[in-house]
């Protein structure tokens, strides 16, 4: 079995978030960058333990990124993962990135394909859907189990106030959150073997972007905590009542 | 031209989310000159013509059993055949679990830009340009759409429906169902909860509280208010509350208008998924905990003492 596990570089958690150019960028001065948690974690790691169980897996990871990905592609090589694809481009685009992910994926001809539920900087949970769609193959979303028998795969996947269990034949995307599996550590062999593992740069298609980003902006500043003290909290019950009108 | 808005059900109830998207669709259609009609899919048992009430003129309604369940590409497929049929240059989907599913396939299906996430109407002075949180919360991006086709999904909680008396024509709409690829067989439900996704005030635990046998006061409190409960990431990797109650930049991500925090420091981490809750409170013992930073009230105090006050008061006020 063939899978793709889709791997997006983003700021770290504890980023500080600023922006450049007239607000218009995103400022990477001394960021220090990870892999996006949900591709690293559930995405990821869920695919290494179905190679584990089956180790005639192969598991491709794809960046749609410059060369300033590498180091993260070959940390999650480092985790587990045949070998790594980075189609050359940056785009903040989610429909390029996706268009780039299919091109590859339809020549690979991946039986699952797994995304991270969404990335932690553009938040717009949408590679996988969109990559899905492009390829004519079922879309799972927001998955937290993942069982593979046969050729049946057995996803639960949240649901307001809950989870639902479905059933769907490979070949299947899914995008994957908590539950799927546990957050690893890579260890010194994986580190070591990962630096000789394939990382294949390919060229982009030409796709035209459907949107741009016109400028970023921060949220207006917290006017500062009111705090009452804890010998009458009954004060916090009426301002939240009357002040500012909640309940 | 129409502005389509898909309504997202479950068990044949009108999702809270669609109905905010709905309202979203309407003022829309109003901004850019356009009536607003709706979609719904799967066999419901609200009425559909009090989605008028919220702005829609008509309600196209595919009532097959096939799509009492979400199988995203059966419904995109349905979605884009609704689309054609009422010209909607515009479509409006609540980003809720469903609209996650459905609105980026969507989008690669008509090759039409999509805003995931949206938090305020599209700015159409010059094109068209949507606000949209981005860095976990931390921020927010305007993001132009190119395309003549414009996908919108609306985040939950992030717009507030306005109610009018108008009542929506309803006409069955035909469209071609294949069978789903994907077949739900089970549905688990936490029974008389509200969902996290969905409150508008959400009562939240952290490791302060000292262990499980201490949630009493969160879920009075929870129960007084008509509140949902939530968790730390520590409080749910210790097994203390379920998964799904947990909060956070690794769990759920909410906006609810209280987010009313005890015992939890405040990481960054644990910021991000609650930032953009409208008001927040802190209850911490320790003056330094970053969250008094982010927050709206705070009591620095210890919360065995603080709570038992508090729920004592809204009792009062509730006349219990």
């Amino acid at each position: 079995m063939k899978i793709l596990v889709c791997i997006s570089k983003t700021p770290d958690t504890t980023a500080k978030i600023a922006f450049a150019d007239n607000n218009t960028k995103f400022a990477a001065d001394g960021v220090q960058w990870i892999i996006n948690p949900y591709d690293e974690w559930y995405a990821l790691v869920r695919a290494i333990e179905l190679k584990e169980k089956d180790p005639s897996t192969i598991i491709h990871l794809i960046n749609v990124g410059g060369a300033d990905a590498d180091p993260i592609i070959r940390k999650a090589l480092a985790l587990g993962g045949d070998e790594a694809i980075r189609v050359n481009t940056d785009s903040t685009d989610s429909f390029t990135i996706a268009s780039q992910i299919a091109n590859v994926a339809r020549e690979g001809g991946y039986e699952l394909i797994f995304t991270g539920k969404e990335t932690i900087d553009y938040n717009g949970s949408s590679i996988g859907g969109m990559v899905a769609e492009l390829l004519d193959m079922p879309f799972v979303s927001l998955a937290t189990k993942f069982e593979l028998a046969g050729n049946m795969a057995t996803i639960t996947r949240e649901i307001e106030g809950g989870e639902e269990v479905a059933e769907v034949n490979i070949p299947v995307v899914v995008s994957c959150q908590k539950g799927m599996a546990e957050q690893r550590i890579p260890n010194m062999k994986g580190i070591m073997g990962a630096r000789t593992k394939p990382l294949k740069v390919v060229e982009p298609a030409a796709v035209e972007a459907l949107t741009s980003i016109e400028r970023f902006e921060l949220p207006p500043a917290k006017a500062g905590v009111k705090l009452v003290s804890p010998d009458n909290p009954e004060e916090l019950v009426r301002l939240l009542h009357e002040e500012a009108k909640l309940f | 031209m129409s502005v389509l808005i898909y309504i997202d059900q479950a068990e044949g109830q009108i999702k809270k989310s669609s109905f905010e998207a709905a309202s979203y669709g309407a003022k829309l259609a109003e901004q850019t000159g356009t009536t607003a009609e709706a979609l719904v899919l799967g066999n419901v048992s609200d009425d559909l013509s009090a989605l008028g009430k919220y702005g829609i003129k008509k309600v196209h309604h595919v009532a097959d059993a096939q799509l009492d369940h979400l199988d995203a590409q059966l419904f995109i497929k349905v979605i884009a055949e609704a689309a054609a049929a009422s010209q909607a240059d515009i479509i409006v989907l609540s980003a809720n679990v469903n609209g996650k599913a459905i609105a980026p396939g969507l989008s690669a299906r008509l090759k039409s830009g999509l805003v995931a996430g949206a938090v305020a109407l599209p700015d159409t002075s010059n094109g068209f340009v949507v606000k949209k949180g981005v860095f976990s919360g931390k921020a927010f991006a305007n993001i132009r759409i190119n395309s003549p086709i414009k996908i919108i999904s609306l985040t939950p909680n992030a717009f507030t429906p306005v109610l009018g008396e108008g009542v929506a024509e309803v006409a069955p709409f035909t469209a071609t169902i294949e069978a789903p690829k994907v077949k739900v067989t089970a549905t688990n439900k936490v029974k008389g909860q509200i969902p996290l996704s969905e409150a508008e005030l959400v009562i939240s635990g952290g490791r302060g509280l000292k262990g499980p046998e201490n949630w009493g006061m969160i879920e009075e409190l929870a129960q007084l208010l008509g509140a949902a409960t939530a968790c730390s990431r520590a409080v749910a990797d210790a097994h203390w509350r379920p998964h799904h109650e947990h909060v956070g930049q690794t769990g759920g991500s909410i906006a609810p208008n209280l987010y009313f925090a005890v015992g939890i420091s405040g990481a960054i981490q644990h910021l991000a998924g609650v930032n953009r809750s409208k008001t927040i409170v802190v209850i911490n013992k320790d003056p330094e905990a970053p969250f008094f930073k982010a927050a709206d009230y705070g009591i620095v105090g210890d919360a065995f003492e603080v709570m038992p006050k508090i729920i004592e008061a809204v009792k009062k006020l509730k006349g219990k």
